[in-house]
């Protein structure tokens, strides 16, 4: 039984305890609350008429506030994070937190004089999937789904679907790519990424 | 616009493309033809600096009232092509909305220029005879990069040729209308480029390896369009053919909280 498993159960034990008819797993509608907030501020930045540059960097902020960025940055550097130190993968954390906001922040800039609606919500394996939709000006409504986990001790998301296409695959591809072409060399993709 | 003579050769390679190389199911990634469709990428990625990126900075630069004309007309144009489709597949639903819109974009609509349906909240029901083979049960077949036109798969390809042979639209209205079609598709294509600039720049010019990306994002969006399971790597056990330890991010294995 590795360490990890044995502090899940100690914490299911010790949270059951405590907390009496407490579900232990995330519940759909604490997740669906989180997206119902994460998509309030993205359309309260849509529509606060600042300037593009002011909006990007509000987006960044959004995306640090509700992302469970330890557990993508885990994900996206794959099998590699496994031959990692503990010094390394903090750095790496880091420098993915700059990357992904940055990166997703200047992309939210689509959704300007646009909204996004909460649908619904359903359960996935490692968590709640919630469901929107969104309507961009001159375009058909189209799918985003964001996948919410509470493994981190709170409610964020950790995925974001667009149309079938999955964000945490897609970085892992990146990722993946940026190492390769760095002959594996994890410190030079930490420094590099934190230039991006 | 074509012959019988002409349609069956197409017909004939349609079908034995989308017989060839079935993966096994569930592949993520089938690209046995990764080299040459790499060479045909960087191809499409010239043509797209040298002509398609240009261009569209000259759209983008026009007024959407003007733009929006030349891409409603080309999606108008798709309409009856997709009502087979629909038909074909059994989707009565979306056969019927999808002549509605025809009806009603080319009559109010004055020829598809303006697109009344979409206000009246009857959105395009979006297919093609690619979805309709999936939808027959013809396998997906490998990845590939067409010239010009970009990723597609030896079924998407296979329904390309076919969609492109057998045109309803040739039944429907004059020849003239039918030969502004060509430079309909071109102006939407240009502008469409124009209007996901950012996007598509960050795909094809930010990242590391923009053959990969582009491949991923093709195949996992029309996988999503043709309505087949695109659970992520963590949302399936057993079956999923992607997975490895590290698919699953909150693992038992690897607890990432245990340092904080």
């Amino acid at each position: 039984m590795t360490p990890a498993i044995r502090r899940r159960s100690f914490l299911l034990l010790t949270g059951a305890a405590c907390l009496p008819g407490a579900a232990w797993a995330l519940s759909g509608s604490e997740a669906r609350s989180l997206v119902d907030l994460l998509v309030a501020d993205i359309n309260a930045v849509i529509a606060s008429g600042k300037s593009e540059a002011e909006m990007i960097k509000d987006f960044e902020g959004i995306f640090d506030r509700y992302a469970d960025v330890p557990i993508m940055a885990r994900y996206a550097l794959g099998a590699d994070a496994r031959s990692a130190s503990a010094a390394q993968m903090k750095a790496f954390t880091e420098a993915f937190r700059t990357y992904i906001s940055a990166k997703y922040g200047r992309r939210f800039r689509e959704f300007i004089g646009g909204r996004i609606d909460v649908q619904g919500e359903s359960a996935i394996p490692r968590g709640v999937q919630v469901e929107t939709m969104a309507n961009l000006r001159g375009q058909a409504p189209f799918r985003v789904d964001f996948h919410v986990s509470d493994a981190s001790g709170k409610a964020l998301f950790f995925n974001i679907i667009i149309e079938g296409i999955d964000m945490l695959l897609s970085e892992r591809t990146e990722i993946g790519a940026m190492l390769d072409q760095r002959r594996g060399d994890l410190d030079r993709l930490i420094t590099d990424l934190r230039a991006l | 616009m074509y012959k019988r003579s002409q349609i069956l050769p197409l017909v004939f390679l349609a079908a034995t493309l989308a017989g060839c190389s079935a993966a096994p199911d569930g592949t993520l990634i089938n690209d046995p033809y990764e080299g040459a469709n790499r060479r045909v990428h960087d191809f499409n990625t010239g043509l797209d600096k040298a002509l398609l990126r240009p261009a569209s900075e000259v759209t983008e630069a026009l007024p959407d009232a003007l733009t929006d004309r030349v891409v409603e007309f080309a999606d108008n144009l798709a309409l009856p092509g997709m009502v087979v489709n629909g038909l074909l597949q059994g989707d009565l639903e979306g056969a019927i909305s999808n002549t509605f819109r025809f009806v009603l974009n080319t009559t109010i609509g004055l020829g598809g220029l303006f697109d009344p349906a979409d206000e009246a909240g009857v959105y395009e029901k979006t297919t093609d005879f690619g979805q309709t083979l999936a939808v027959w049960g013809v396998p997906e077949g490998a990845y590939i990069v067409l010239p010009f036109l970009g990723p597609s798969t030896e079924r998407d390809t296979a329904g390309l040729l076919v969609d492109f042979a057998f045109d309803p639209l040739q039944f429907l209205v004059p020849v003239e209308a039918q030969e502004t079609q060509p430079y309909a598709f071109v102006g939407k294509k240009v502008i469409s480029r124009g209007r996901f600039g950012s996007t598509v720049d960050s795909l094809l010019y930010e990242s590391a390896d923009p053959y990969a990306q582009a491949r991923l994002l093709y195949l996992q969006n029309r996988r999503f369009d043709l309505g087949v399971s695109v659970d992520s790597s963590y949302m399936e056990g057993g079956a999923d053919p992607y997975a490895d330890p590290y698919a699953d991010p909150y693992g038992d294995f690897v607890d990432p909280y245990e340092d904080f």
